[in-house]
């Protein structure tokens, strides 16, 4: 026979799968693509969903947290503030979710055909980019709106940090996706551990409010705030605390590596107990 | 020839654990906190395959057979990659594509069309093979009509043929398909069947097939495997392999089970041939024995019936009782229920029973029991001039001649 001979054998040793991933490239696009669309069909408001959440978010903690307890953001007004971090934590949030739930909801895919696994929670979170870039022309409007002015070193501090919160989610993510796999319960932990990370980032103050410095540094294990710190850097004009970005990205790099480890490691066995 | 498939002592063992499923935290804190005062219990492992070797050339049309639980699709799910096995291995010279189960990936809100994308694309065809092919496949489907409406709005069949379709013009070199024509209708089935046979020839691919119905089997593939309790029992001609699983069946000549916990069970089924060993006389009475145990007193609307099946799976007689016509099965324990055709008109042959015990209001099947092998001869009869040929028919009646 021609071409390609495959070897089946007991799973042995550490892979990552590069090759075959990029074999089977198409797949990021097809999975992505069904969810965006379906959830287009789905329903009537569509992707305006994905707007409205931190749209609406954002008026409510402007109202408590700026007009009520009048919590200090300096030279940014506080709804450009707030949304700067929300739409960052929209996309942490909702890649961690939807990828933590994939698998079980591709369970049936995954039972009868074989492609490389990863592929279903990494297009899990191409969904949350995709709502994530929807989110970020409204947050442009925003900032035009309030004559919000952005520096120029925009242009290498925002995908900066939108690419520390995608390594902090793919391996949550991934990790997550594992986990409840194998254990069905561990789905009720999830939303708790991400309420944790939620009040734990500056996403609503500034973690200059902080004084001591150490509880800077231990806050700073939450990888979302070193990617906060990066996004709103060009729009304080101040350069971002490098502490708190390496920490984060430490941290961010650690998960990813956990969570690509433990997926890689049991995956084999997911047609099994799927 | 060099084979295009070669399994090497392949073995694939799952822990009972695993069986059980997926497990939930909240056990494995409570199985944490019994070992504190226990000794660890090792989990029970079981063989679903061992010690399986076989070589497919190029081209082979292969049938897999055997009863349930034998392994056939765990082989192909180890085939196809899904689960790897634990022992062995398995070469493969090709690509391989696997329908266990066509439609898998269908979203019911994506258009046919979008569907044809998406299921081409986990199938493993690329973009630009699908849109080369996409005409093609929706004329083979024959849902032309309905191709940009969601699939939700598709019959069962309909979904079928769509899947069935894209399947059908994957191009590998190995094909495998497991009970996928076990629905859709019979012109669509024979339309399949004829596909894969115009590909095996044409193009020379191999096909393995998992099927129940040993008549599509016969027809469809040369060479068969038998498997039993996931060792390999033969590899040969098909013919020779159903007589061979005639037999291993024929072992199975009554149905003895314990009860379950609160639900009606069936917990024997017995049969009364009118000769020895389960060896039934064309015309003479056959009666069936079945013991009903239930779980209290007064349950109603239970349903009881059963199917006679030929050699090649196919029905040929059905019977059924309602609790709701004549009340049955209202004692608690054991209840007896016996039925009896007076002269079993059957024609020669081998046949097998298919009990099912269901329940009409609430539309539950509590079991479904394939049981009591049994052979009809035509004993004490005259013969015709030609003998008794096998397979002239299933049915043999009395009727009465007029001629002038």
């Amino acid at each position: 026979m021609k071409n390609v001979t495959t070897n089946i054998r007991p799973p042995s040793g550490f892979s990552l799968g590069f090759k075959e991933l990029w074999q089977y490239r198409e797949l990021f696009y097809f999975f992505t693509w069904r969810d965006v669309k379906v959830r287009y069909k789905q329903t009537y408001l569509g992707v305006l969903w994905a707007l409205l959440q931190p749209l609406g978010m954002m008026l409510i903690f402007t109202f408590i947290f700026s007009r009520t307890l009048k919590i200090e953001t300096g030279a940014i007004p506080y709804p450009v503030f707030v949304l700067s971090g929300l739409i960052l934590w929209g996309l942490f949030n909702n890649s961690v979710s939807h990828a933590a739930e994939s698998m079980i909801q591709n369970a049936n895919i995954i039972k009868k055909i074989y492609f490389p696994r990863l592929i279903i929670p990494c297009s899990a979170i191409l969904v949350a980019l995709f709502d994530f870039l929807m989110a970020l022309l409204v947050f442009i409007i925003l900032c035009i709106w309030y004559k919000q002015p952005v520096a120029w070193n925009a242009l290498f501090y925002f995908p900066a940090g939108i690419l520390l919160t995608l390594f902090a989610a793919f391996g949550a993510g991934t990790f997550f996706a594992a986990l409840n796999i194998k254990y069905r319960d561990f789905r009720y932990v999830v939303p708790f551990l991400l309420q944790v990370l939620f009040f734990s980032s500056q996403v609503i103050y500034p973690l200059q409010l902080i004084n001591r410095s150490y509880l800077k540094y231990i806050l700073a294990v939450n990888p979302l705030n070193g990617a906060i710190e990066l996004f709103r850097a060009p729009l304080t004009g101040s350069p971002p605390d490098m502490n708190i970005i390496l920490i984060s990205s430490a941290t961010a790099l650690l998960l990813a590596a956990i969570g690509l480890f433990y997926f890689r490691k049991t995956e084999n066995y997911f047609a099994d107990i799927a | 020839m060099s084979s295009i498939i070669e399994i090497r002592s392949l073995g694939k063992k799952y822990k009972l654990a695993e069986v059980q499923r997926y497990l939930a935290l909240r056990d494995l804190l409570s199985n944490a906190g019994r070992q504190l005062f226990n000794k660890k219990q090792k989990p029970k492992e079981f063989w679903a395959l061992h010690d399986i070797d076989l070589d497919i050339q190029p081209g082979d049309r292969v049938g897999i057979i055997g009863r349930n639980g034998a392994g056939k699709t765990t082989l192909l799910k180890i085939l196809s990659k899904i689960t790897p096995p634990t022992t062995g291995n398995i070469k493969l010279h090709g690509r391989i594509a696997s329908l266990l189960e066509v439609g898998t990936g269908f979203h019911p809100e994506l258009t046919g069309r979008e569907n044809i994308f998406l299921n081409g694309a986990i199938l493993g065809l690329s973009k630009k093979e699908i849109q080369q092919k996409l005409d093609e496949i929706i004329d083979f489907s024959g849902v032309e009509n309905f191709i940009d409406m969601p699939l939700k709005h598709y019959s069962s069949g309909m979904q079928l043929r769509l899947a069935f379709s894209v399947a059908a013009h994957l191009e590998p070199e190995i094909l495998l398909i497991d009970e996928v024509l076990a629905v859709g209708d019979f012109e669509f089935q024979k339309k399949c069947l004829g596909k894969m046979e115009e590909v095996s020839k044409k193009d020379g691919r191999t096909i393995l097939f998992v099927s129940h119905d040993l008549s599509a089997i016969s027809t469809l593939t040369e060479k068969c495997l038998l498997l039993d309790k996931g060792a390999m029992i033969s590899f040969d001609k098909t013919k020779k392999i159903i007589d061979r699983y005639a037999g291993l069946m024929a072992l199975n000549k009554e149905f003895i089970s314990e009860p379950v916990d609160n639900a009606p069970a069936i917990t024997r089924v017995e049969l009364k041939t009118s000769e020895n060993n389960n060896l039934q006389a064309h015309g003479k009475p056959l009666s069936i024995l079945f013991e009903i145990t239930m779980p209290f007193e007064n349950y109603p609307n239970l349903a009881l019936s059963f199917q006679v099946f030929n050699h090649l799976n196919q029905p040929v007689l059905f019977n059924w009782i309602f609790d709701y016509e004549k009340n049955i099965c209202r004692k608690k324990g054991k209840n007896y229920l016996r039925f009896t055709y007076e002269e079993l008109r059957l024609y020669k042959g081998s046949y097998f029973i298919r009990v099912h015990l269901a329940e009409t209001k609430a539309r539950k099947k509590f079991q479904q029991i394939d049981c009591c092998y049994f052979t009809v001869e035509m004993i004490n009869l005259k013969e015709p001039e030609w003998g008794w040929s096998e397979a002239v028919c299933q049915f043999l009646d009395e009727g009465k001649w007029e001629y002038e």
